[in-house]
């Protein structure tokens, strides 16, 4: 029996961490010494374009696809790159850290499976330095495979090469894009660059190669050893798989759970997260981290699927859910937000290194009761221009305009009340929110 | 990335090795430059590596490692300043990092902010005058569902009450004495 949840089917956060020998036992490594001995990487892709599976970093683009574009025939001599981004710094987001400590095999068989299908010879973990236990099991279990011969050269006797390093960062959220990590890798500050030239053609030391997160290259393992047709099975709207969804804020049973793709938001927030705390009413919810749009309460029956929740104006993200309370201020909450995206600007583009700091400047002014009627003005003007795409090499700063303008739009009347009033009305509220965080 | 790719061996300009690297230093940062295509790719593992060694970079450091890189101590320095993790001044023999993004700031984070600083008298951004902590603000440790969270050198702290941290602080404390 193929198990429904693939990608926790060997996590039990009460027990250490799944060893080779564990792993092997429940068909580990069988997809990859399958691939590389009877599988051309051209069969691969299209097992994996034929899965549908879409980026699980946040983006949702499609993997196939975005794997299609490196080039496989009259490449020019040289290494080609496989990258994990283990960089998770999305707030909100605790759903890589769970992979990496407790099935680090998993993500390394994904990781010889892509590697096999783009015919990449040298792969990195680019890990956030913070994820010290990560960072250190996942390179017990390379060491592992090493010594068993599934990494360096000829794996598993099949003359294909594969070096695995892991790369341990030094901060800074912007690392996360995928052309910053690669600045990042090469020992450069983590600037992100124009495209084109897409990684795939021209990544790192300008040769082809493909960033992609922990969870999607987690997903290639599954995809590869059952098959197309399985994967799709496991979805209940219109994408395909499973993903990991999480839920913190103000529920009874903050968490992470593995579910099926298209699985009602309700479902997640109200029967797995445990609903609201008592006293705290649900006012919206940020659908995948800080920089995805909030949506609202009328929004909790739609499915999660990437589509669906972009058609309802925000963005799937990375799957992990922020709840906002009814006692908790959404311009305070998005003033924080602003306030990371202002601190964690890589500084390259305008828009984003002074306009960032201007919005979370006109927030603090809204918050501290110093605001005007113009700033509310002046605010959908900076979502206008430094949310445009285009304006600037990334989307860090777009991505910083969603929940700004989203909380515009549904919290309109706290905003002026900051202003009418000349404080911030949730501020006794806050203040003793803050006093009960002992007991939550 | 329209760079030449300069070889890995030791070129025709004369490398001055510093006496301010200890040798355990060069031994890793020459580990790191054994699978990298350029000196200079090494550039974050060497800084966090002599980071490793004395809790920050200094100015004689970062010096003697640019010259060991065959970069400019500008151009390192530039480097060194944009990683929120490589420290250019001094720190205490830990860091505490407390998270100050959104959900831990939704359970309480400016409170328990208040209390570290009352606690330690210091505000963030300073070290102890006994010089066993750095008070640090830090981006989402990614462990939300168990919000306030920080990390004390290398340990992360989950479910963060007042008294939870009044137990982590002296307790690392006591040890350390």
């Amino acid at each position: 029996m193929i198990s429904k949840l693939p990608l926790t089917q060997n996590i039990n956060a009460a027990r250490d961490p799944v060893s080779l020998d564990d792993y092997q036992a429940n068909h580990g490594y069988a997809a990859a010494r399958k691939a590389v001995h009877q599988m051309t990487p051209a069969e691969c892709l299209k097992v994996v374009q034929d899965s549908g599976l879409r980026g699980r970093g946040g983006a949702g683009f499609p993997t196939g696809m975005k794997w299609s574009f490196v080039p496989m025939e009259n490449v020019s001599e040289g290494h080609k790159y496989l990258i994990c981004n283990a960089d998770e710094m999305e707030p909100g987001t605790f759903k890589d850290r769970l992979l990496m400590e407790c099935d680090p095999h998993q993500l390394i068989e994904g990781m010889i499976l892509s590697a096999w299908t783009i015919q990449a010879d040298v792969a990195y973990i680019f890990i956030r330095h913070e994820y010290h236990l990560a960072s250190k099991l996942l390179q017990e279990a390379i060491d592992a495979c090493y010594a068993k011969g599934y990494l360096g050269k000829d794996i598993f006797g099949s003359g294909f090469n594969l070096e695995l390093y892991v790369h341990s960062s030094a901060g800074r959220y912007i690392c996360g894009e995928e052309t910053a990590l690669i600045s990042s890798l090469e020992g450069k500050r983590a600037n992100p660059r124009a495209k084109p030239p897409f990684p795939q053609v021209s990544g790192l030391w300008g040769r082809p190669t493909i960033v992609n997160n922990v969870e999607t290259l987690c997903n290639i393992t599954h995809i590869l050893r059952n098959g197309a047709d399985w994967y799709k099975t496991l979805g209940r709207g219109e994408d395909h798989g499973t993903k990991l969804f999480g839920v913190s804020g103000r529920v009874n049973n903050p968490g992470c759970w593995e579910l099926p793709m298209g699985t009602p938001i309700r479902e997640l927030i109200e029967h797995h997260a445990g609903g609201m705390q008592a006293g705290y009413k649900l006012r919206g919810f940020l659908p995948g981290g800080a920089s995805t749009d909030f949506l609202v309460e009328e929004h909790l029956d739609l499915a999660m699927d990437y589509d669906v929740i972009g058609k309802a104006g925000s963005r799937l993200g990375t799957g992990t859910m922020i709840i906002l309370d009814d006692k908790t201020c959404p311009v305070g909450m998005t003033k924080n937000l602003v306030a990371f995206f202002a601190q964690e600007s890589c500084g390259f583009c305008t828009p984003c290194r002074d306009g960032l700091p201007w919005s979370a400047q006109v927030l603090d002014d809204l918050e501290t009761g110093n605001g005007i009627p113009a700033d509310l003005n002046t605010l959908q003007n900076q979502v206008r221009f430094i949310g445009a795409i285009g304006n600037t090499h990334c989307a860090l700063a777009p991505g910083a305009m969603e929940p700004l303008a989203s909380a515009m739009k549904y919290f309109a009347d706290d905003f002026q009340a900051h202003i009418d009033g000349k404080a911030c009305p949730y501020s006794t509220a806050i203040s003793s929110a803050s006093e009960s965080a002992g007991v939550n | 990335m329209n760079q030449p790719i300069e070889k890995n061996s030791s070129s025709s300009k004369a490398r001055s090795i510093s006496p301010i690297l200890t040798a355990a230093e060069l031994a890793e940062i020459d580990h790191e430059i054994s699978h990298a295509p350029t000196r200079s790719a090494v550039a974050i593992d060497a800084l966090k590596i002599v980071q490793k060694h004395h809790r920050w970079v200094s100015d004689e450091r970062l010096k003697g490692l640019a010259d060991y890189l065959d970069m400019s101590t500008a151009e390192l320095d530039g480097i060194a300043t944009f990683y929120s993790l490589i420290y250019r001044k001094p720190v205490g023999e830990k860091v505490i990092s407390l998270c100050d993004s959104v959900t831990c700031w939704i359970k309480g984070y400016a409170q328990l902010e208040q209390h570290i600083s009352r606690q330690l008298g210091v505000g963030l951004g300073q070290t102890t005058a006994d010089n066993r902590y750095t008070f640090l603000p830090t981006p989402c440790l990614g462990a939300c569902d168990r919000a306030p969270v920080m990390m004390v050198g290398e340990d992360t702290h989950l479910d963060l009450t007042e008294d939870k941290i009044n137990q982590i602080l002296a307790i690392k404390g006591g040890q350390e004495q």
